[in-house]
């Protein structure tokens, strides 16, 4: 798929309407609010998250100033049942969360596609073994395999836990793939492909994945959210080493502390519960303009 | 439409085909049992030579169409390709086979990849087999082919997505995109029937110049006897009925002097501009108008329930094999294998 910026910008020598790529996609990003809110949104936490971690002093428990209120001086989200600070967490927090989040998504994105794309494709032996598999992987319970395999391995790396995330999650859309490229690849453009001999890899990378393109994203995008809130379950459910500090690992302490029937400790347990729910509904909200990016027909209304 | 020749120049059998179907059948199994979409087609084409297949819808025309293009593999019977069996072939070869024969689809909206520019569709096939080296040159031969089609200036056309042109500008690409590798043999599959009227002759014009610029053979399939007239007149027609040829000629012979009483039906059915003409025209009688299902089909000639010169115990027995009945043409008919070709229509 990268391949065709590439070969759009061999165009440029003859014939193209001077627009660059570049402005295209940004213009398109404004065209529909809510996809460009959704994107402002998921810009600010990314950015917060990865970049704030620099700025902020390290916290140390401070008995003094126990489960603080909102917008106490100092303190403008309170502080936790340690005395910690709970802004500070929550700009420190965010990064592993959404990192783990958009790499298991990746993993579980790119396993569907080849997985499922070739599947239809190539149909026969290759098509079984991925529906089998596929069914198998589906049939055991996410969750309880997770918290087995969190009892077992030490998750404490967030590259592994993402794998794992990312590993057991690729069924639905590999099923999800593979029924819409049965269907593609009867369309006619697919058989002019195939007469002039343009090669599998490319005939279903090239020809046919782009055309579902925005499906595929769509599908990322929820590929994310699925991840974290499973994630977050792991952390709530305390099956994820808790060391360190991350928006999942602040709300399992919250909620260990009891603190849902405390009314001063109501900064410390909604912030991470609206952070998450912001991102999320940040990226749904993304994903309208994205698909305007890659849909040549809705680019030009 | 062209001026009439008396004596076209078609290339007979003594010239080494470069393409045959030799007794191919396509059975599709179905719920309502096996259907034989194509039945035992013989058909060839001489390099350069114009093919055309004739019939209605459901006659098995582009069945035959995907066998030729090795699309899908005959029930039985054989494609030869230069003389070979093509699924005999080993990979590669296959492949070169593959390349050699192009496809113009009937619907130029689902023939192009709408998520392709057409630059991007033409260079593709040049840029993987190496016809031209490097992406600028593929450029180029891009430019050229756009304008062998009459997509001028092909510059307001390369950087366009297909969903941005119209029908007719659509079909001129995918003829462009057939051109990409130098094929032998053009398959267009009904490739004007969706299009226009006033456009559907423009593009007709514009293949008649590719067929004798480059020298490329076409099957040209059509239900129009019309468009086969126009484009294949110097050239052979066959007509096909229910999955079988039922005549076969050069296509001056088909159109002027018919001897299947199907085919000349098909021609009576051409409707002529003088209304007295129409009057008068002494149009072949059909006993019924509704083609029978391929799944069900009559016993002994398939066209006998539709014919008007059916004769009880001839047409229902046996099925009539196509037959020489005047030099170079041949028809699938009981009645006109007896009483001779040149019995005037009743």
């Amino acid at each position: 798929m990268a391949t065709d910026t590439v070969t759009s910008g061999a165009v440029a020598a003859i014939g193209t309407t001077g627009v660059s790529r570049f402005a295209g996609i940004l213009r398109s990003l404004r065209r529909s609010p809510a996809g460009f809110i959704g994107f402002i949104i998921v810009a600010l936490l990314v950015l917060i998250t990865s970049i704030g971690p620099i700025f902020t002093p390290t916290i140390e428990p401070n008995i003094k100033e126990i489960l603080l209120p909102f917008g106490s001086p100092g303190h403008l989200l309170g502080t936790d049942n340690e005395g910690k600070d709970v802004l500070i967490q929550m700009i420190d927090g965010g990064r592993s969360v959404i990192f783990i989040g958009f790499v298991a998504a990746a993993i579980s994105t790119a396993l569907a596609i080849a997985l499922g794309s070739l599947a239809a494709y190539l149909g026969g032996w290759v098509d079984s073994a991925v529906v089998t598999a596929a069914d198998v992987v589906l049939t055991v319970p996410q969750i309880v395999l997770l918290a087995v395999l969190g009892a077992l391995f030490k998750l404490d790396s967030p590259l592994l836990l993402a794998l794992l995330v990312g590993g057991l999650s690729w069924p639905v859309l590999t099923r999800a793939v593979r029924s819409q490229v049965l269907s593609l690849k009867e369309r006619e453009f697919v058989e002019a492909a195939r007469l002039l001999d343009l090669g599998t890899p490319r005939v279903v990378f090239v020809e046919i994945l782009p055309n579902m393109a925005s499906f595929i994203l769509m599908n990322f995008m929820i590929g994310v959210t699925n991840a974290i809130y499973s994630l977050v379950g792991l952390y709530l459910l305390g099956l994820a080493p808790l060391t360190g500090s991350n928006w999942g690992i602040m709300l399992n302490r919250a909620w260990i502390a009891g603190a849902i029937f405390n009314d001063a400790s109501l900064g410390f347990i909604l912030s991470p519960v609206v952070a998450i729910t912001l991102l999320l509904l940040g990226l749904v909200m993304m994903t309208r303009s994205l698909e305007e990016i890659l849909n040549p027909r809705l680019r030009d209304r | 439409m062209t001026a009439v020749d008396e004596t076209p120049a078609v290339q007979d059998a003594s010239g080494k085909p470069l393409m045959t179907l030799d007794g191919v059948s396509q059975v599709f199994d179905t719920k309502a049992g096996p259907i034989r979409a194509v039945d035992q087609a013989n058909l060839s084409i001489n390099p350069g030579e114009v093919l055309c297949l004739v019939g209605e819808s459901g006659s098995g025309k582009t069945t035959a169409a995907r066998m030729a293009a090795g699309l899908t593999r005959p029930s039985s019977g054989q494609v030869m390709f230069d003389g070979t069996d093509i699924w005999s072939l080993k990979k590669r070869d296959f492949r070169d086979f593959r390349r050699s024969v192009q496809y113009v689809h009937q619907d130029p909206y689902a023939s192009l990849n709408p998520t392709r520019t057409i630059q991007q569709t033409l260079t593709a096939p040049l840029l993987k087999h190496g016809v031209v080296k490097g992406k600028q040159a593929a450029a180029e031969r891009a430019y050229e082919l756009l304008t062998k089609v009459d997509l001028t200036p092909p510059e307001n056309y390369l950087s366009k997505y297909p969903h941005q042109l119209s029908g007719g500008q659509r079909q001129r690409v995918a003829v462009a995109r057939a051109l990409t590798l130098d094929p032998k043999i053009i398959i267009a599959d009904e490739s004007t029937s969706m299009l226009d009227v006033s456009i559907r002759i423009s593009v007709l014009a514009m293949l008649g110049r590719l067929r004798d610029e480059l020298g490329v053979g076409f099957l040209f399939i059509t239900h129009d006897l019309a468009i086969a007239k126009y484009f294949g007149w110097r050239g052979r027609t066959a007509v096909m009925y229910l999955g079988r040829i039922v005549e076969f000629g050069p296509t001056p012979r088909i159109i002027n002097a018919p001897t299947h009483p199907y085919t000349r039906a098909l021609i009576d059915a051409i409707p002529e501009p003088d209304p007295d003409l129409t009057r008068t025209k002494n149009a072949e009688s059909l006993r019924s108008l509704e083609i029978p299902s391929l799944a069900h089909l009559p016993p002994g000639c398939a066209f006998h329930p539709r014919c008007g010169r059916f004769e009880d115990g001839l047409c229902d027995g046996d099925v009539p094999q196509l037959i020489q009945v005047r030099p170079g043409q041949s028809a699938a008919c009981h009645v006109v294998a007896r009483d001779g070709a040149d019995e005037p229509a009743a």
